[in-house]
């Protein structure tokens, strides 16, 4: 199993090294003169010059590379040009909102996708199968940050019933963050209201998050449970007269799952990139949100802090889907 | 004609088609079919901010102008983005899928863990990172999401042509002596062309999205464009009494990524065998 894990590793090394290169080229060459750019539209020559000579501009190419190889094994990724705070600071600090958004939006989506591409398949080709089909390419057809501003609309605007923005109220005091994650800090300090509080606010930007991903789980777990569903397993234990539930749900699901783990891996990226749309709506203050603001202030550090970020998160996102399908399917491992 | 049959038997696929048409016809048509064609960029004040009403079915916006015409004028750029992006995606990722899965050793490898790279990142972060440091503006964000795109047709074709270079027919071929780029071309290319049309149907739709929300982030179309993002991000200041503001622009993507969505889809049940199984 280290072997097995050691080499998905290795695997993506190069990948994550390209991503460093092409990062390091949109940073340097893409701006015709960086120095220039960094230092600000009413810069003198003198003072673009001093700036060239302190990011070590003025040396050779592959000699700036090696630079920032080294600032990132050190994740110093600089100063935030609009908040002169360090960008690893801040990024750490914005993480857990972000991972308790995606991760709170992935767990619903799996709870409503599997019992719903169970059902597509059950009903193969009948009208339950024929709506939940369209249903679940809807899902992925619908613009997030339309359906975010639709649903703020009508349940914060216009109903009132949940709140508009952010993850609290403002007269609420987070407890101190543990985790940095406000459902498990509240748990973990007995702070009930706070619980309350952040779910109540939780429920609109998850519930936008997750519905790309309710639409491809729905699709992946029909798919997996038709495949199933013809096996010769099925006719038998169908023969002998094993309830019809408890066969789909003892047997066919555990069978079915195995294409769905990869999917809700791959998700997890997408759900990332999601959460910089749904996140800016929300004024939630998470990584996608400090993305979008460095996109508008033209804060290029941060934006490929982030980006390396998340290449290193789809990364190892990748490599735990590996290994929890080895650890289903054991003959998966014997291949390497 | 056993295909067209089996098509016109899948419901979802044929509601795809049927939208795709219509969005097709309408941007073809848009100045003609647009009430008020001169509302791309004219601005009537004492108008603005109306509800849906016979004279304006959509409402009108913050300035006036007439929703139903804007949201129409806006299928052309919609359009035109996506299928630039999707057409130069291919141009690049193809031959290089091609070229990567035919040949073996360090043009291959080289090849393929380029795409990897491009491949490592959600598309919408590295396209928002290319669009930014180009300067914000339709160019880039089309030139952003293109770089984006092409390695999703790479490694498509690359799969296929590397499954038919060790067929059979390929093999006679090279002992005739065909070149590679008669082999490449007129043969491997043919073979693995349906999952491309697949991918790019699908694209289509993928890339409407994506730059509906560059446009809305203010990395892609600027005033007074008809560009459905945009208008979305307009409305934001206007609601909730301006609902009619943001629901119509986005129900125009919704609808027309649907169109595609569902086509893409239809078209992979007829081209995948290992789908169709379980259909």
């Amino acid at each position: 199993m280290l072997r097995f894990i050691l080499r998905r590793l290795l695997l993506v090394m190069p990948s994550l090294l390209g991503l460093l290169v092409l990062t390091f080229i949109l940073i340097r060459l893409v701006p015709a003169d960086p120095a220039a750019a960094l230092a600000g539209e009413n810069a003198t020559p003198a003072q673009i010059a001093e700036i060239r000579r302190q990011y070590g501009l003025d040396q050779p190419v592959h000699v700036q590379f090696v630079r920032y190889l080294g600032q990132i094994a050190r994740l110093d990724f600089g100063e935030s040009a609009y908040s002169r705070r360090p960008i690893a600071l801040e990024i750490s600090q914005r993480l857990p909102a972000t991972l308790e958004l995606t991760i709170c939006a992935l767990l619903f989506g799996i709870a409503v996708g599997i019992p719903l591409g169970t059902i597509a398949a059950l009903y193969h080709n009948r009208w339950p199968d024929t709506v939940l089909r369209i249903i679940s390419v809807g899902g992925v057809a619908i613009a997030a940050f339309w359906f975010a501003i639709e649903l703020q609309m009508l349940f914060s605007m216009k109903l009132g019933w949940l709140p508009l923005r952010g993850r609290l109220d403002a007269g609420i005091t987070p407890p101190s963050p543990i985790t940095g994650m406000l459902l498990i800090d509240s748990l973990l300090t007995g702070r009930l209201d706070v619980l309350r509080n952040a779910l109540w606010h939780l429920t609109l930007p998850a519930l936008t998050l997750s519905l790309g991903g309710i639409a491809t789980i729905t699709r992946f777990t029909r798919a997996g449970v038709l495949d199933t569903l013809q096996k010769d397993f099925v006719t038998y234990e169908r023969a002998q007269g094993y309830p019809a539930g408890a066969l789909i749900w003892k047997f066919v699901l555990r069978n079915s799952i195995v294409a769905a783990i990869t999917q809700i891996g791959l998700l997890f990226g997408s759900l990332i990139a999601g959460a910089v749309v749904v996140e800016t709506i929300f004024d939630w203050p998470g990584v996608g949100f400090y993305t979008v603001q460095a996109i508008l202030t033209a804060d290029t550090k941060v934006m490929l802090a982030v980006t390396l970020l998340i290449g290193v998160i789809y990364a190892v996102v990748n490599i735990l889907v590996d290994v929890v399908h080895g650890l289903v399917d054991p003959r998966l491992r014997e291949q390497d | 004609m056993l295909v067209l049959k089996k098509f016109a038997k899948d419901k979802p696929a044929v509601l795809g088609a049927f939208i795709v048409l219509i969005v097709v016809v309408v941007a073809i048509f848009a100045p003609l079919l647009a009430p008020y064609p001169g509302d791309a960029a004219a601005s009537h004040l004492l108008l603005r901010l109306k509800p849906p009403s016979a004279a304006h079915p959509f409402g009108t916006d913050n300035l006036g102008r007439d929703i139903l015409s804007r949201v129409i004028l806006g299928s052309r750029g919609a359009l035109a983005i996506a299928l630039l992006v999707v057409g130069t995606a291919m141009l690049i990722g193809v031959p290089l899928g091609l070229i990567a899965g035919y040949s073996r050793g360090w043009l291959s490898e080289t090849n393929m863990r380029i795409t990897d790279v491009f491949l490592a990142v959600p598309q919408l972060i590295l396209a928002l990172a290319i669009a930014q440091l180009m300067g914000p503006s339709l160019q880039s964000a089309m030139l952003a999401l293109t770089l984006t795109y092409w390695p999703f047709f790479t490694r498509i074709v690359y799969a296929e042509a590397r499954r038919l270079s060790a067929s059979l027919f390929i093999d006679a071929l090279q002992c005739i002596g065909a070149g590679t780029t008669r082999i490449l071309f007129l043969h491997v290319l043919p073979n693995c062309i349906s999952p491309v049309i697949v991918r790019a149907t699908i694209g289509m739709g993928f890339t409407i999205l994506v730059a509906a929300v560059l446009g809305f982030l203010g990395m892609g179309a600027t005033p007074p464009d008809p560009d459905w993002g945009l208008a979305i991000s307009e409305s934001r200041q206007y609601l909730p009494e301006a609902w009619w503001f943001s629901t119509f622009p986005g129900l125009a993507i919704f609808l027309t990524v649907l169109g595609f969505n569902l086509l893409g889809d239809g078209l992979r049940d007829i081209v995948d065998p290992r789908l169709r199984r379980s259909r």
